[in-house]
């Protein structure tokens, strides 16, 4: 006789993902390393926002980057030229970058770098506003950034994405007077799904905004530090 | 295609579970829940399934995806309402902005459906 049984599992389907993140927060918080995920679409400007800010708090600030790309190191080039380390990490096939490719990227760090003089890690994902919403690495912080020319609605389309993120950097403000859009509407969109999120519009080209947004990381790795402080005293 | 990622993921979870058990059972089905507002298209992980689990001990079983909708609730209307995705996300009374929700973030495998193990024979002790 055929019979059959059900056995309740109730797991997570990424908690492998899930462990392994927290297994990266934990080395992060044992280096005192503050550590943020940059998403956005491709071209959307995170390199260059990593180059402005690399250029700006890294005499202050230790940086390190971890920089995700499908192929090729063009971008890892572009940031070696600040003179950080740069641990390029390509994906292949896969279009964003997961818990246990960040642990590669943070053990090979640790092996050519002393962690511990290091302040921040900054993770640069794969360009995609879908995918690396889902899968954390070990972060403090998730900081979007959307262009002024993918349009207003972006936020509504991809909202998994705008959901998760901490600060959203509306980049390009240099091309509002050539576009039909209204950044406060792009504000306004991923309010309704994101009422606490940070929101800075940036240019970095022509730096506009760029104070406030060195200010934000200033002050999230100063909190972060005195946190580490706390607990170090407990 | 994250979906295929997710797919090994379910995979490797229902092995261990599957070699921890006596016998190692003919699992016929494997229930998942996938809400709405995830970024896991349900018919790109049933295609991700048949072909990653061809020839395995996955082979005959059957992935069953019950989707769940987007839930929120509205805290001065103190009552819960479905978003449109896309579109409208606020609270379609008041406008409040989307806080806390209630239902469609889940990405859970269930449970496991099994055929019965044949037990062989007790033997009585000498």
């Amino acid at each position: 006789m055929h019979q059959t049984f059900d056995a309740a599992l109730g797991i997570n389907l990424l908690h492998a993902n899930q462990d392994e993140a927290d297994h990266n927060r934990t080395h992060l918080d044992a280096w005192r390393i503050t550590c943020f995920n940059l998403m956005s679409s491709p071209g959307a400007g995170k390199t260059a926002l990593l180059e402005k800010t690399l250029a700006a708090l890294s005499p202050d600030l230790q940086i390190a980057v971890i920089e995700g790309d499908m192929t090729t190191e063009l971008d890892a080039d572009r940031l070696r030229q600040s003179g950080v380390p740069v641990i390029a990490i390509n994906t292949g096939r896969s279009c964003h970058l997961d818990a246990r490719m960040v642990a590669g990227g943070l053990h090979q760090l640790a092996e050519h770098h002393n962690p511990h003089a290091l302040d921040l890690v900054l993770v640069e994902n794969v360009g995609n506003l879908v995918c690396p919403a889902e899968f954390e690495v070990g972060e403090h912080a998730k900081v979007a950034l959307l262009s002024i020319t993918e349009g207003e609605d972006k936020p509504l389309k991809y909202p998994v994405m705008f959901r998760e993120a901490d600060v959203l950097l509306v980049t390009k403000l240099d091309l509002a007077p050539y576009l039909d859009i209204d950044v406060a509407q792009i504000e306004a969109n991923i309010r309704q799904i994101n009422p606490d999120v940070t929101v800075i519009p940036v240019s970095a080209k022509t730096g506009e905004g760029l104070e406030r947004w060195y200010d934000w990381v200033r002050n999230a790795v100063r909190e972060h530090q005195s946190h580490f402080e706390l607990i170090a005293q407990i | 295609m994250h979906e295929t990622d997710m797919t090994k993921a379910l995979i490797m979870t229902v092995r261990d579970w599957w070699e921890s058990q006596p016998g190692q059972p003919a699992i016929e089905k494997v229930h998942l829940t996938v809400g709405q507002f995830t970024c896991v298209e349900p018919v790109s992980l049933q295609f991700a399934f048949d072909v990653q689990t061809k020839g395995t001990f996955l082979d005959k079983a059957e992935l069953v995806i019950r989707e769940t909708p987007l839930i929120a609730f509205c805290h001065p209307c103190q009552t819960e309402y479905r978003p449109e995705i896309g579109c409208q996300y606020a609270c379609p009374h008041c406008q409040a902005p989307l806080e806390d929700i209630r239902s469609g973030r889940e990405l859970k495998i269930d449970r496991v459906e099994y055929a019965e193990v044949p037990q062989p024979l007790a033997t009585a002790d000498p």
